[in-house]
Parts: structure tokens; sequence; C-alpha cells
């Protein structure tokens, strides 16, 4: 079948999409107590950084959509990310307990974006899927983690690019577990975008 | 000089004719798309990177279920203590992938401007009034057939900055998951008939025609409901990597 075209999430998805806790992908009672079904990658990183526009200038419209495997490595993924409250119809927040490892967050009006999360198992990245107000059709990319013992050149992606364009996929560690990932949707600094096939 | 719609109109024009002398079916817009002015800094100049690993996150996708969704988010008008001003009605349809098969059980979003056009977002300055009794907000899960419906009003044209007079159609904003986050998708739902199609940079950025009419939904009498409801049906396909229309969906 003919797939449905894309169109622009356009700038008025604010009151639509984003939600509370949208980039507390770690649930918060494990990642606070260190408590791990997976050992000390349990406990949260942060990743934050801005998104740019071909002239350099902040997106204040983007939204970012993160999806990545539990730490054991799993990918179903789990409900409860948009987790509601039954008596108000509002939000209720994450359960605190379940890694659902998708996450949602709009940037501020300086195009700053932030979400905490847990290590992807098995992989050294998390898939990014970017949305703006003028961007027709949504854009992938990956945050890939400089963790100990990972080799960019065992990384089907990473392996066939120049390091140039590598380097725009790869988080900067900043502080402990704070990394910082910048998506330049255009310009000499642009970051890799996929295509799946 | 401010740009006139006949600027616009005519750019649109030329992309349209370079689209037909290319001649190679182009099914989603291109990023590129210079009648929408908003694009020219957001999109990137470097070709995508292809991916074709049967290994990829991408290939999984996010899961959603009963506690992402109250009972009361679908109908868009019950929302409020009142009842919204302007034409109350239903918008269904399937969600299927390219192989026409159900995708169930996953999350529809939409988000819309009220009847008179207008967003309930603070950086919507359209002197169109708000309605209290309308955010413009719903959500659902498909069922086992992949299908969704919604209860809302029909939204307004309302314009925009884009150009001189620039208006955009009456649509629905959709946001899709598949069963893979490669299938991801967000797009707009149009109105059959509606005279703004030919001057909308944003519909028109869908270079070919057939393409385009696949975001229209189709009045469809049987839906309407009698002294209630006008209904509406708009079937919506997922694109995505081949790997994730070979595979059975969950």
């Amino acid at each position: 079948m003919l797939p449905t075209p894309s169109q622009t999430v356009g700038p008025f998805y604010g009151y639509a999409l984003p939600f509370p806790q949208g980039g507390q992908i770690a649930p918060a009672g494990i990642a606070l107590t260190g408590i791990a079904p997976a050992g000390p990658d349990a406990r949260a990183i942060t990743i934050h950084g801005h998104v740019h526009d071909g002239a350099g200038e902040p997106v204040p419209d983007a939204l970012l959509e993160i999806w990545q495997p539990a730490p054991d490595g799993s990918r179903t993924g789990a409900p409860g990310s948009l987790r509601r409250d039954q008596t108000t119809g509002g939000y209720a927040g994450r359960d605190g307990v379940t890694f659902t490892g998708f996450g949602r967050v709009a940037t501020d009006p300086d195009g700053s974006y932030a979400f905490q999360t847990l290590s992807p198992g098995g992989v050294p990245y998390l898939s990014v899927c970017v949305f703006a107000r003028g961007l027709l059709h949504h854009l992938f990319t990956r945050i890939y983690l400089p963790l100990p013992g990972v080799d960019w050149e065992s990384d089907p992606l990473l392996a066939g690019l120049d390091p140039d364009r590598r380097r725009t996929l790869i988080a900067e560690p900043v502080a402990e577990r704070v990394y910082r990932f910048d998506v330049h949707l255009q310009g000499d600094k642009e970051t890799v975008f996929l295509d799946f096939r | 000089m401010p740009l006139t719609q006949q600027d616009i109109s005519r750019e649109i024009a030329e992309r349209s004719r370079a689209y037909t002398e290319a001649g190679q079916i182009q099914h989603h817009p291109a990023r590129d798309y210079v009648p929408y002015r908003s694009s020219l800094l957001r999109h990137p100049k470097q070709p995508l990177v292809t991916v074709q690993d049967p290994e990829a996150v991408e290939l999984s996708g996010p899961v959603f279920g009963r506690t992402d969704v109250t009972e009361l988010d679908p109908d868009l008008t019950g929302q409020h203590p009142g009842e919204p001003l302007g034409e109350r009605i239903t918008v269904t349809g399937r969600v299927l992938d390219r192989d026409g098969r159900p995708v169930r059980g996953q999350l529809v979003e939409v988000w819309q401007a009220n009847a008179s056009g207008r967003y309930a977002h603070q950086r919507d300055r359209h002197p169109a009034p708000l309605d209290p009794n309308f955010t413009g907000i719903g959500r659902c899960l498909t069922d086992d057939e992949g299908g969704y419906r919604f209860t809302t009003i029909k939204p307004g044209a309302y314009p925009w900055r884009n150009h001189g007079n620039a208006w955009r159609p009456a649509h629905i904003h959709f946001s899709l998951f598949g069963n893979a986050f490669a299938q991801r998708l967000v797009t707009q739902m149009y109105f059959p008939g509606d005279p703004l199609f030919a001057y909308d940079p944003i519909l028109q950025s869908v270079t070919d025609p057939a393409a385009r009419n696949r975001l229209v939904a189709a009045y469809e009498h049987d839906l309407s409901v009698p002294e209630w409801s006008l209904g509406y049906r708009w079937d919506i396909v997922l694109d995505g990597p081949a790997a994730t229309w070979i595979e059975e969906g969950h």
C-alpha cells in the first residue's frame, strides 16, 4: 500500500504532544537509589544540548523523541510513558519503576533540551526523532555514548562515516554521567541524519 | 517587497513542474521546499545516511497501553463543562502498515484549532475567539483492526505569516506510532473540497498529486449520525523499512 505523506508538526503542538516527565526516562525510584536490576548502569545519565538551524540560531520549537533498549538490552518497551490520572484526566507522571524506553522533550526558547535515562543495553546508542516547524518530514539521528570499551569501528553505521561526520553522532562527556549532544539541522556542523531501508 | 500569494503560487507551480519532469514518484514532501519559508534553514543539505541493519534499534519501537489514555480522550467535545461551538464531526479510519496489516494497540494523537481557526496556544495571535469548551487535543489506542475514532468539531481555516494573505486549509494534526520507531509519522488530515488547497505551500509540499490526495479525508454519509454529527473516514498507511512490513506485527 502507498504510504500517507508526512506533514510538519507545525508551531502549535506544544499543548498536545509534550507531557510531564517526558524527559524522565530513567525510573526515578531506581535511578535515585541505585537499586538495580541491571547493576551499576541503572544509575541515571543526563543527556542535554541545543538544537540549531542552518544560521546557527537556536530552534525554540523543536520536539525530540527518544527510543532505546532497556539496560538489560530488551527492546519490548512498556506502557506508562504518558501515565494518566484516572480521576482528573490529567497526567499522573511515570510510576517510578517501569522503564518504558520512550521519551519526548520539547526545546526551550533558547533551543535547549535535556533528558535523564539509563544506558541502553547491547548497543552504544539511543535513537532520536526530530520534529519542528519548518521540517516537513521528521529526521532520525542517533546519540552514541562514549562508554568504556566501545569500539566505533565495530558499529555498522559509524564505521562507514568520515571522522568529521561521525563526530556529530557522539555525545560529549561533560561531567560524571552527564553528556552533551547538539543537533544541527543544517550547516558546517550538520548532524548525520538517517534513512532506514 | 513582502512576498505575495502570487510569488508563492509561482514557486509552487515551478516545483510541481520540476516534479513531473523528474518522473520519479515521491510519497513524502522534500524537506527543502522553498515555498514553505520556514523550511529554508531547517533542513539538512547532506543526503541522509542509509541504515540497513537488521539489528537496528529503530526496528523496534515504543508501546503504549491503557495507562496512557483515558476514556474521555477520544471525544474532544466532551472535555469541558459545555459543548464547543462548531460543526460536530466524527473522524474514523484504520492505521495500517505498507502490507495493509493493521497496527494494533498503538497510540494515535490529534490536535487542532477550534471552529474559529484558533489554537489553544498562547503563541497563536490570530484574533479569532478562543472557545472555553474546546482545547483541541485527543488520544486513543488503535483497536484489533487498527481502527481509531475521534469525535470533535471541524476546525476553521486560519491565517499564518508565510507570505501576504497566507491561509491554512482546515486540518487536524495526527501523530502515529507503528510497530517500529522507523515507522513514526506526524502528518495532517484535510477536509474534502477545501478551496485553500491550491494556495497552501504545506499541503503542496507533497508534490505528487495522488500522495496529496491521501491526506484528504472522505466524507462518508453512512458515518454521519442523524441529528448529531457528520462523518469522515481517513485511513493512514505508515511508511517504514521493508523489515517492518515483512515481519508479523504485535
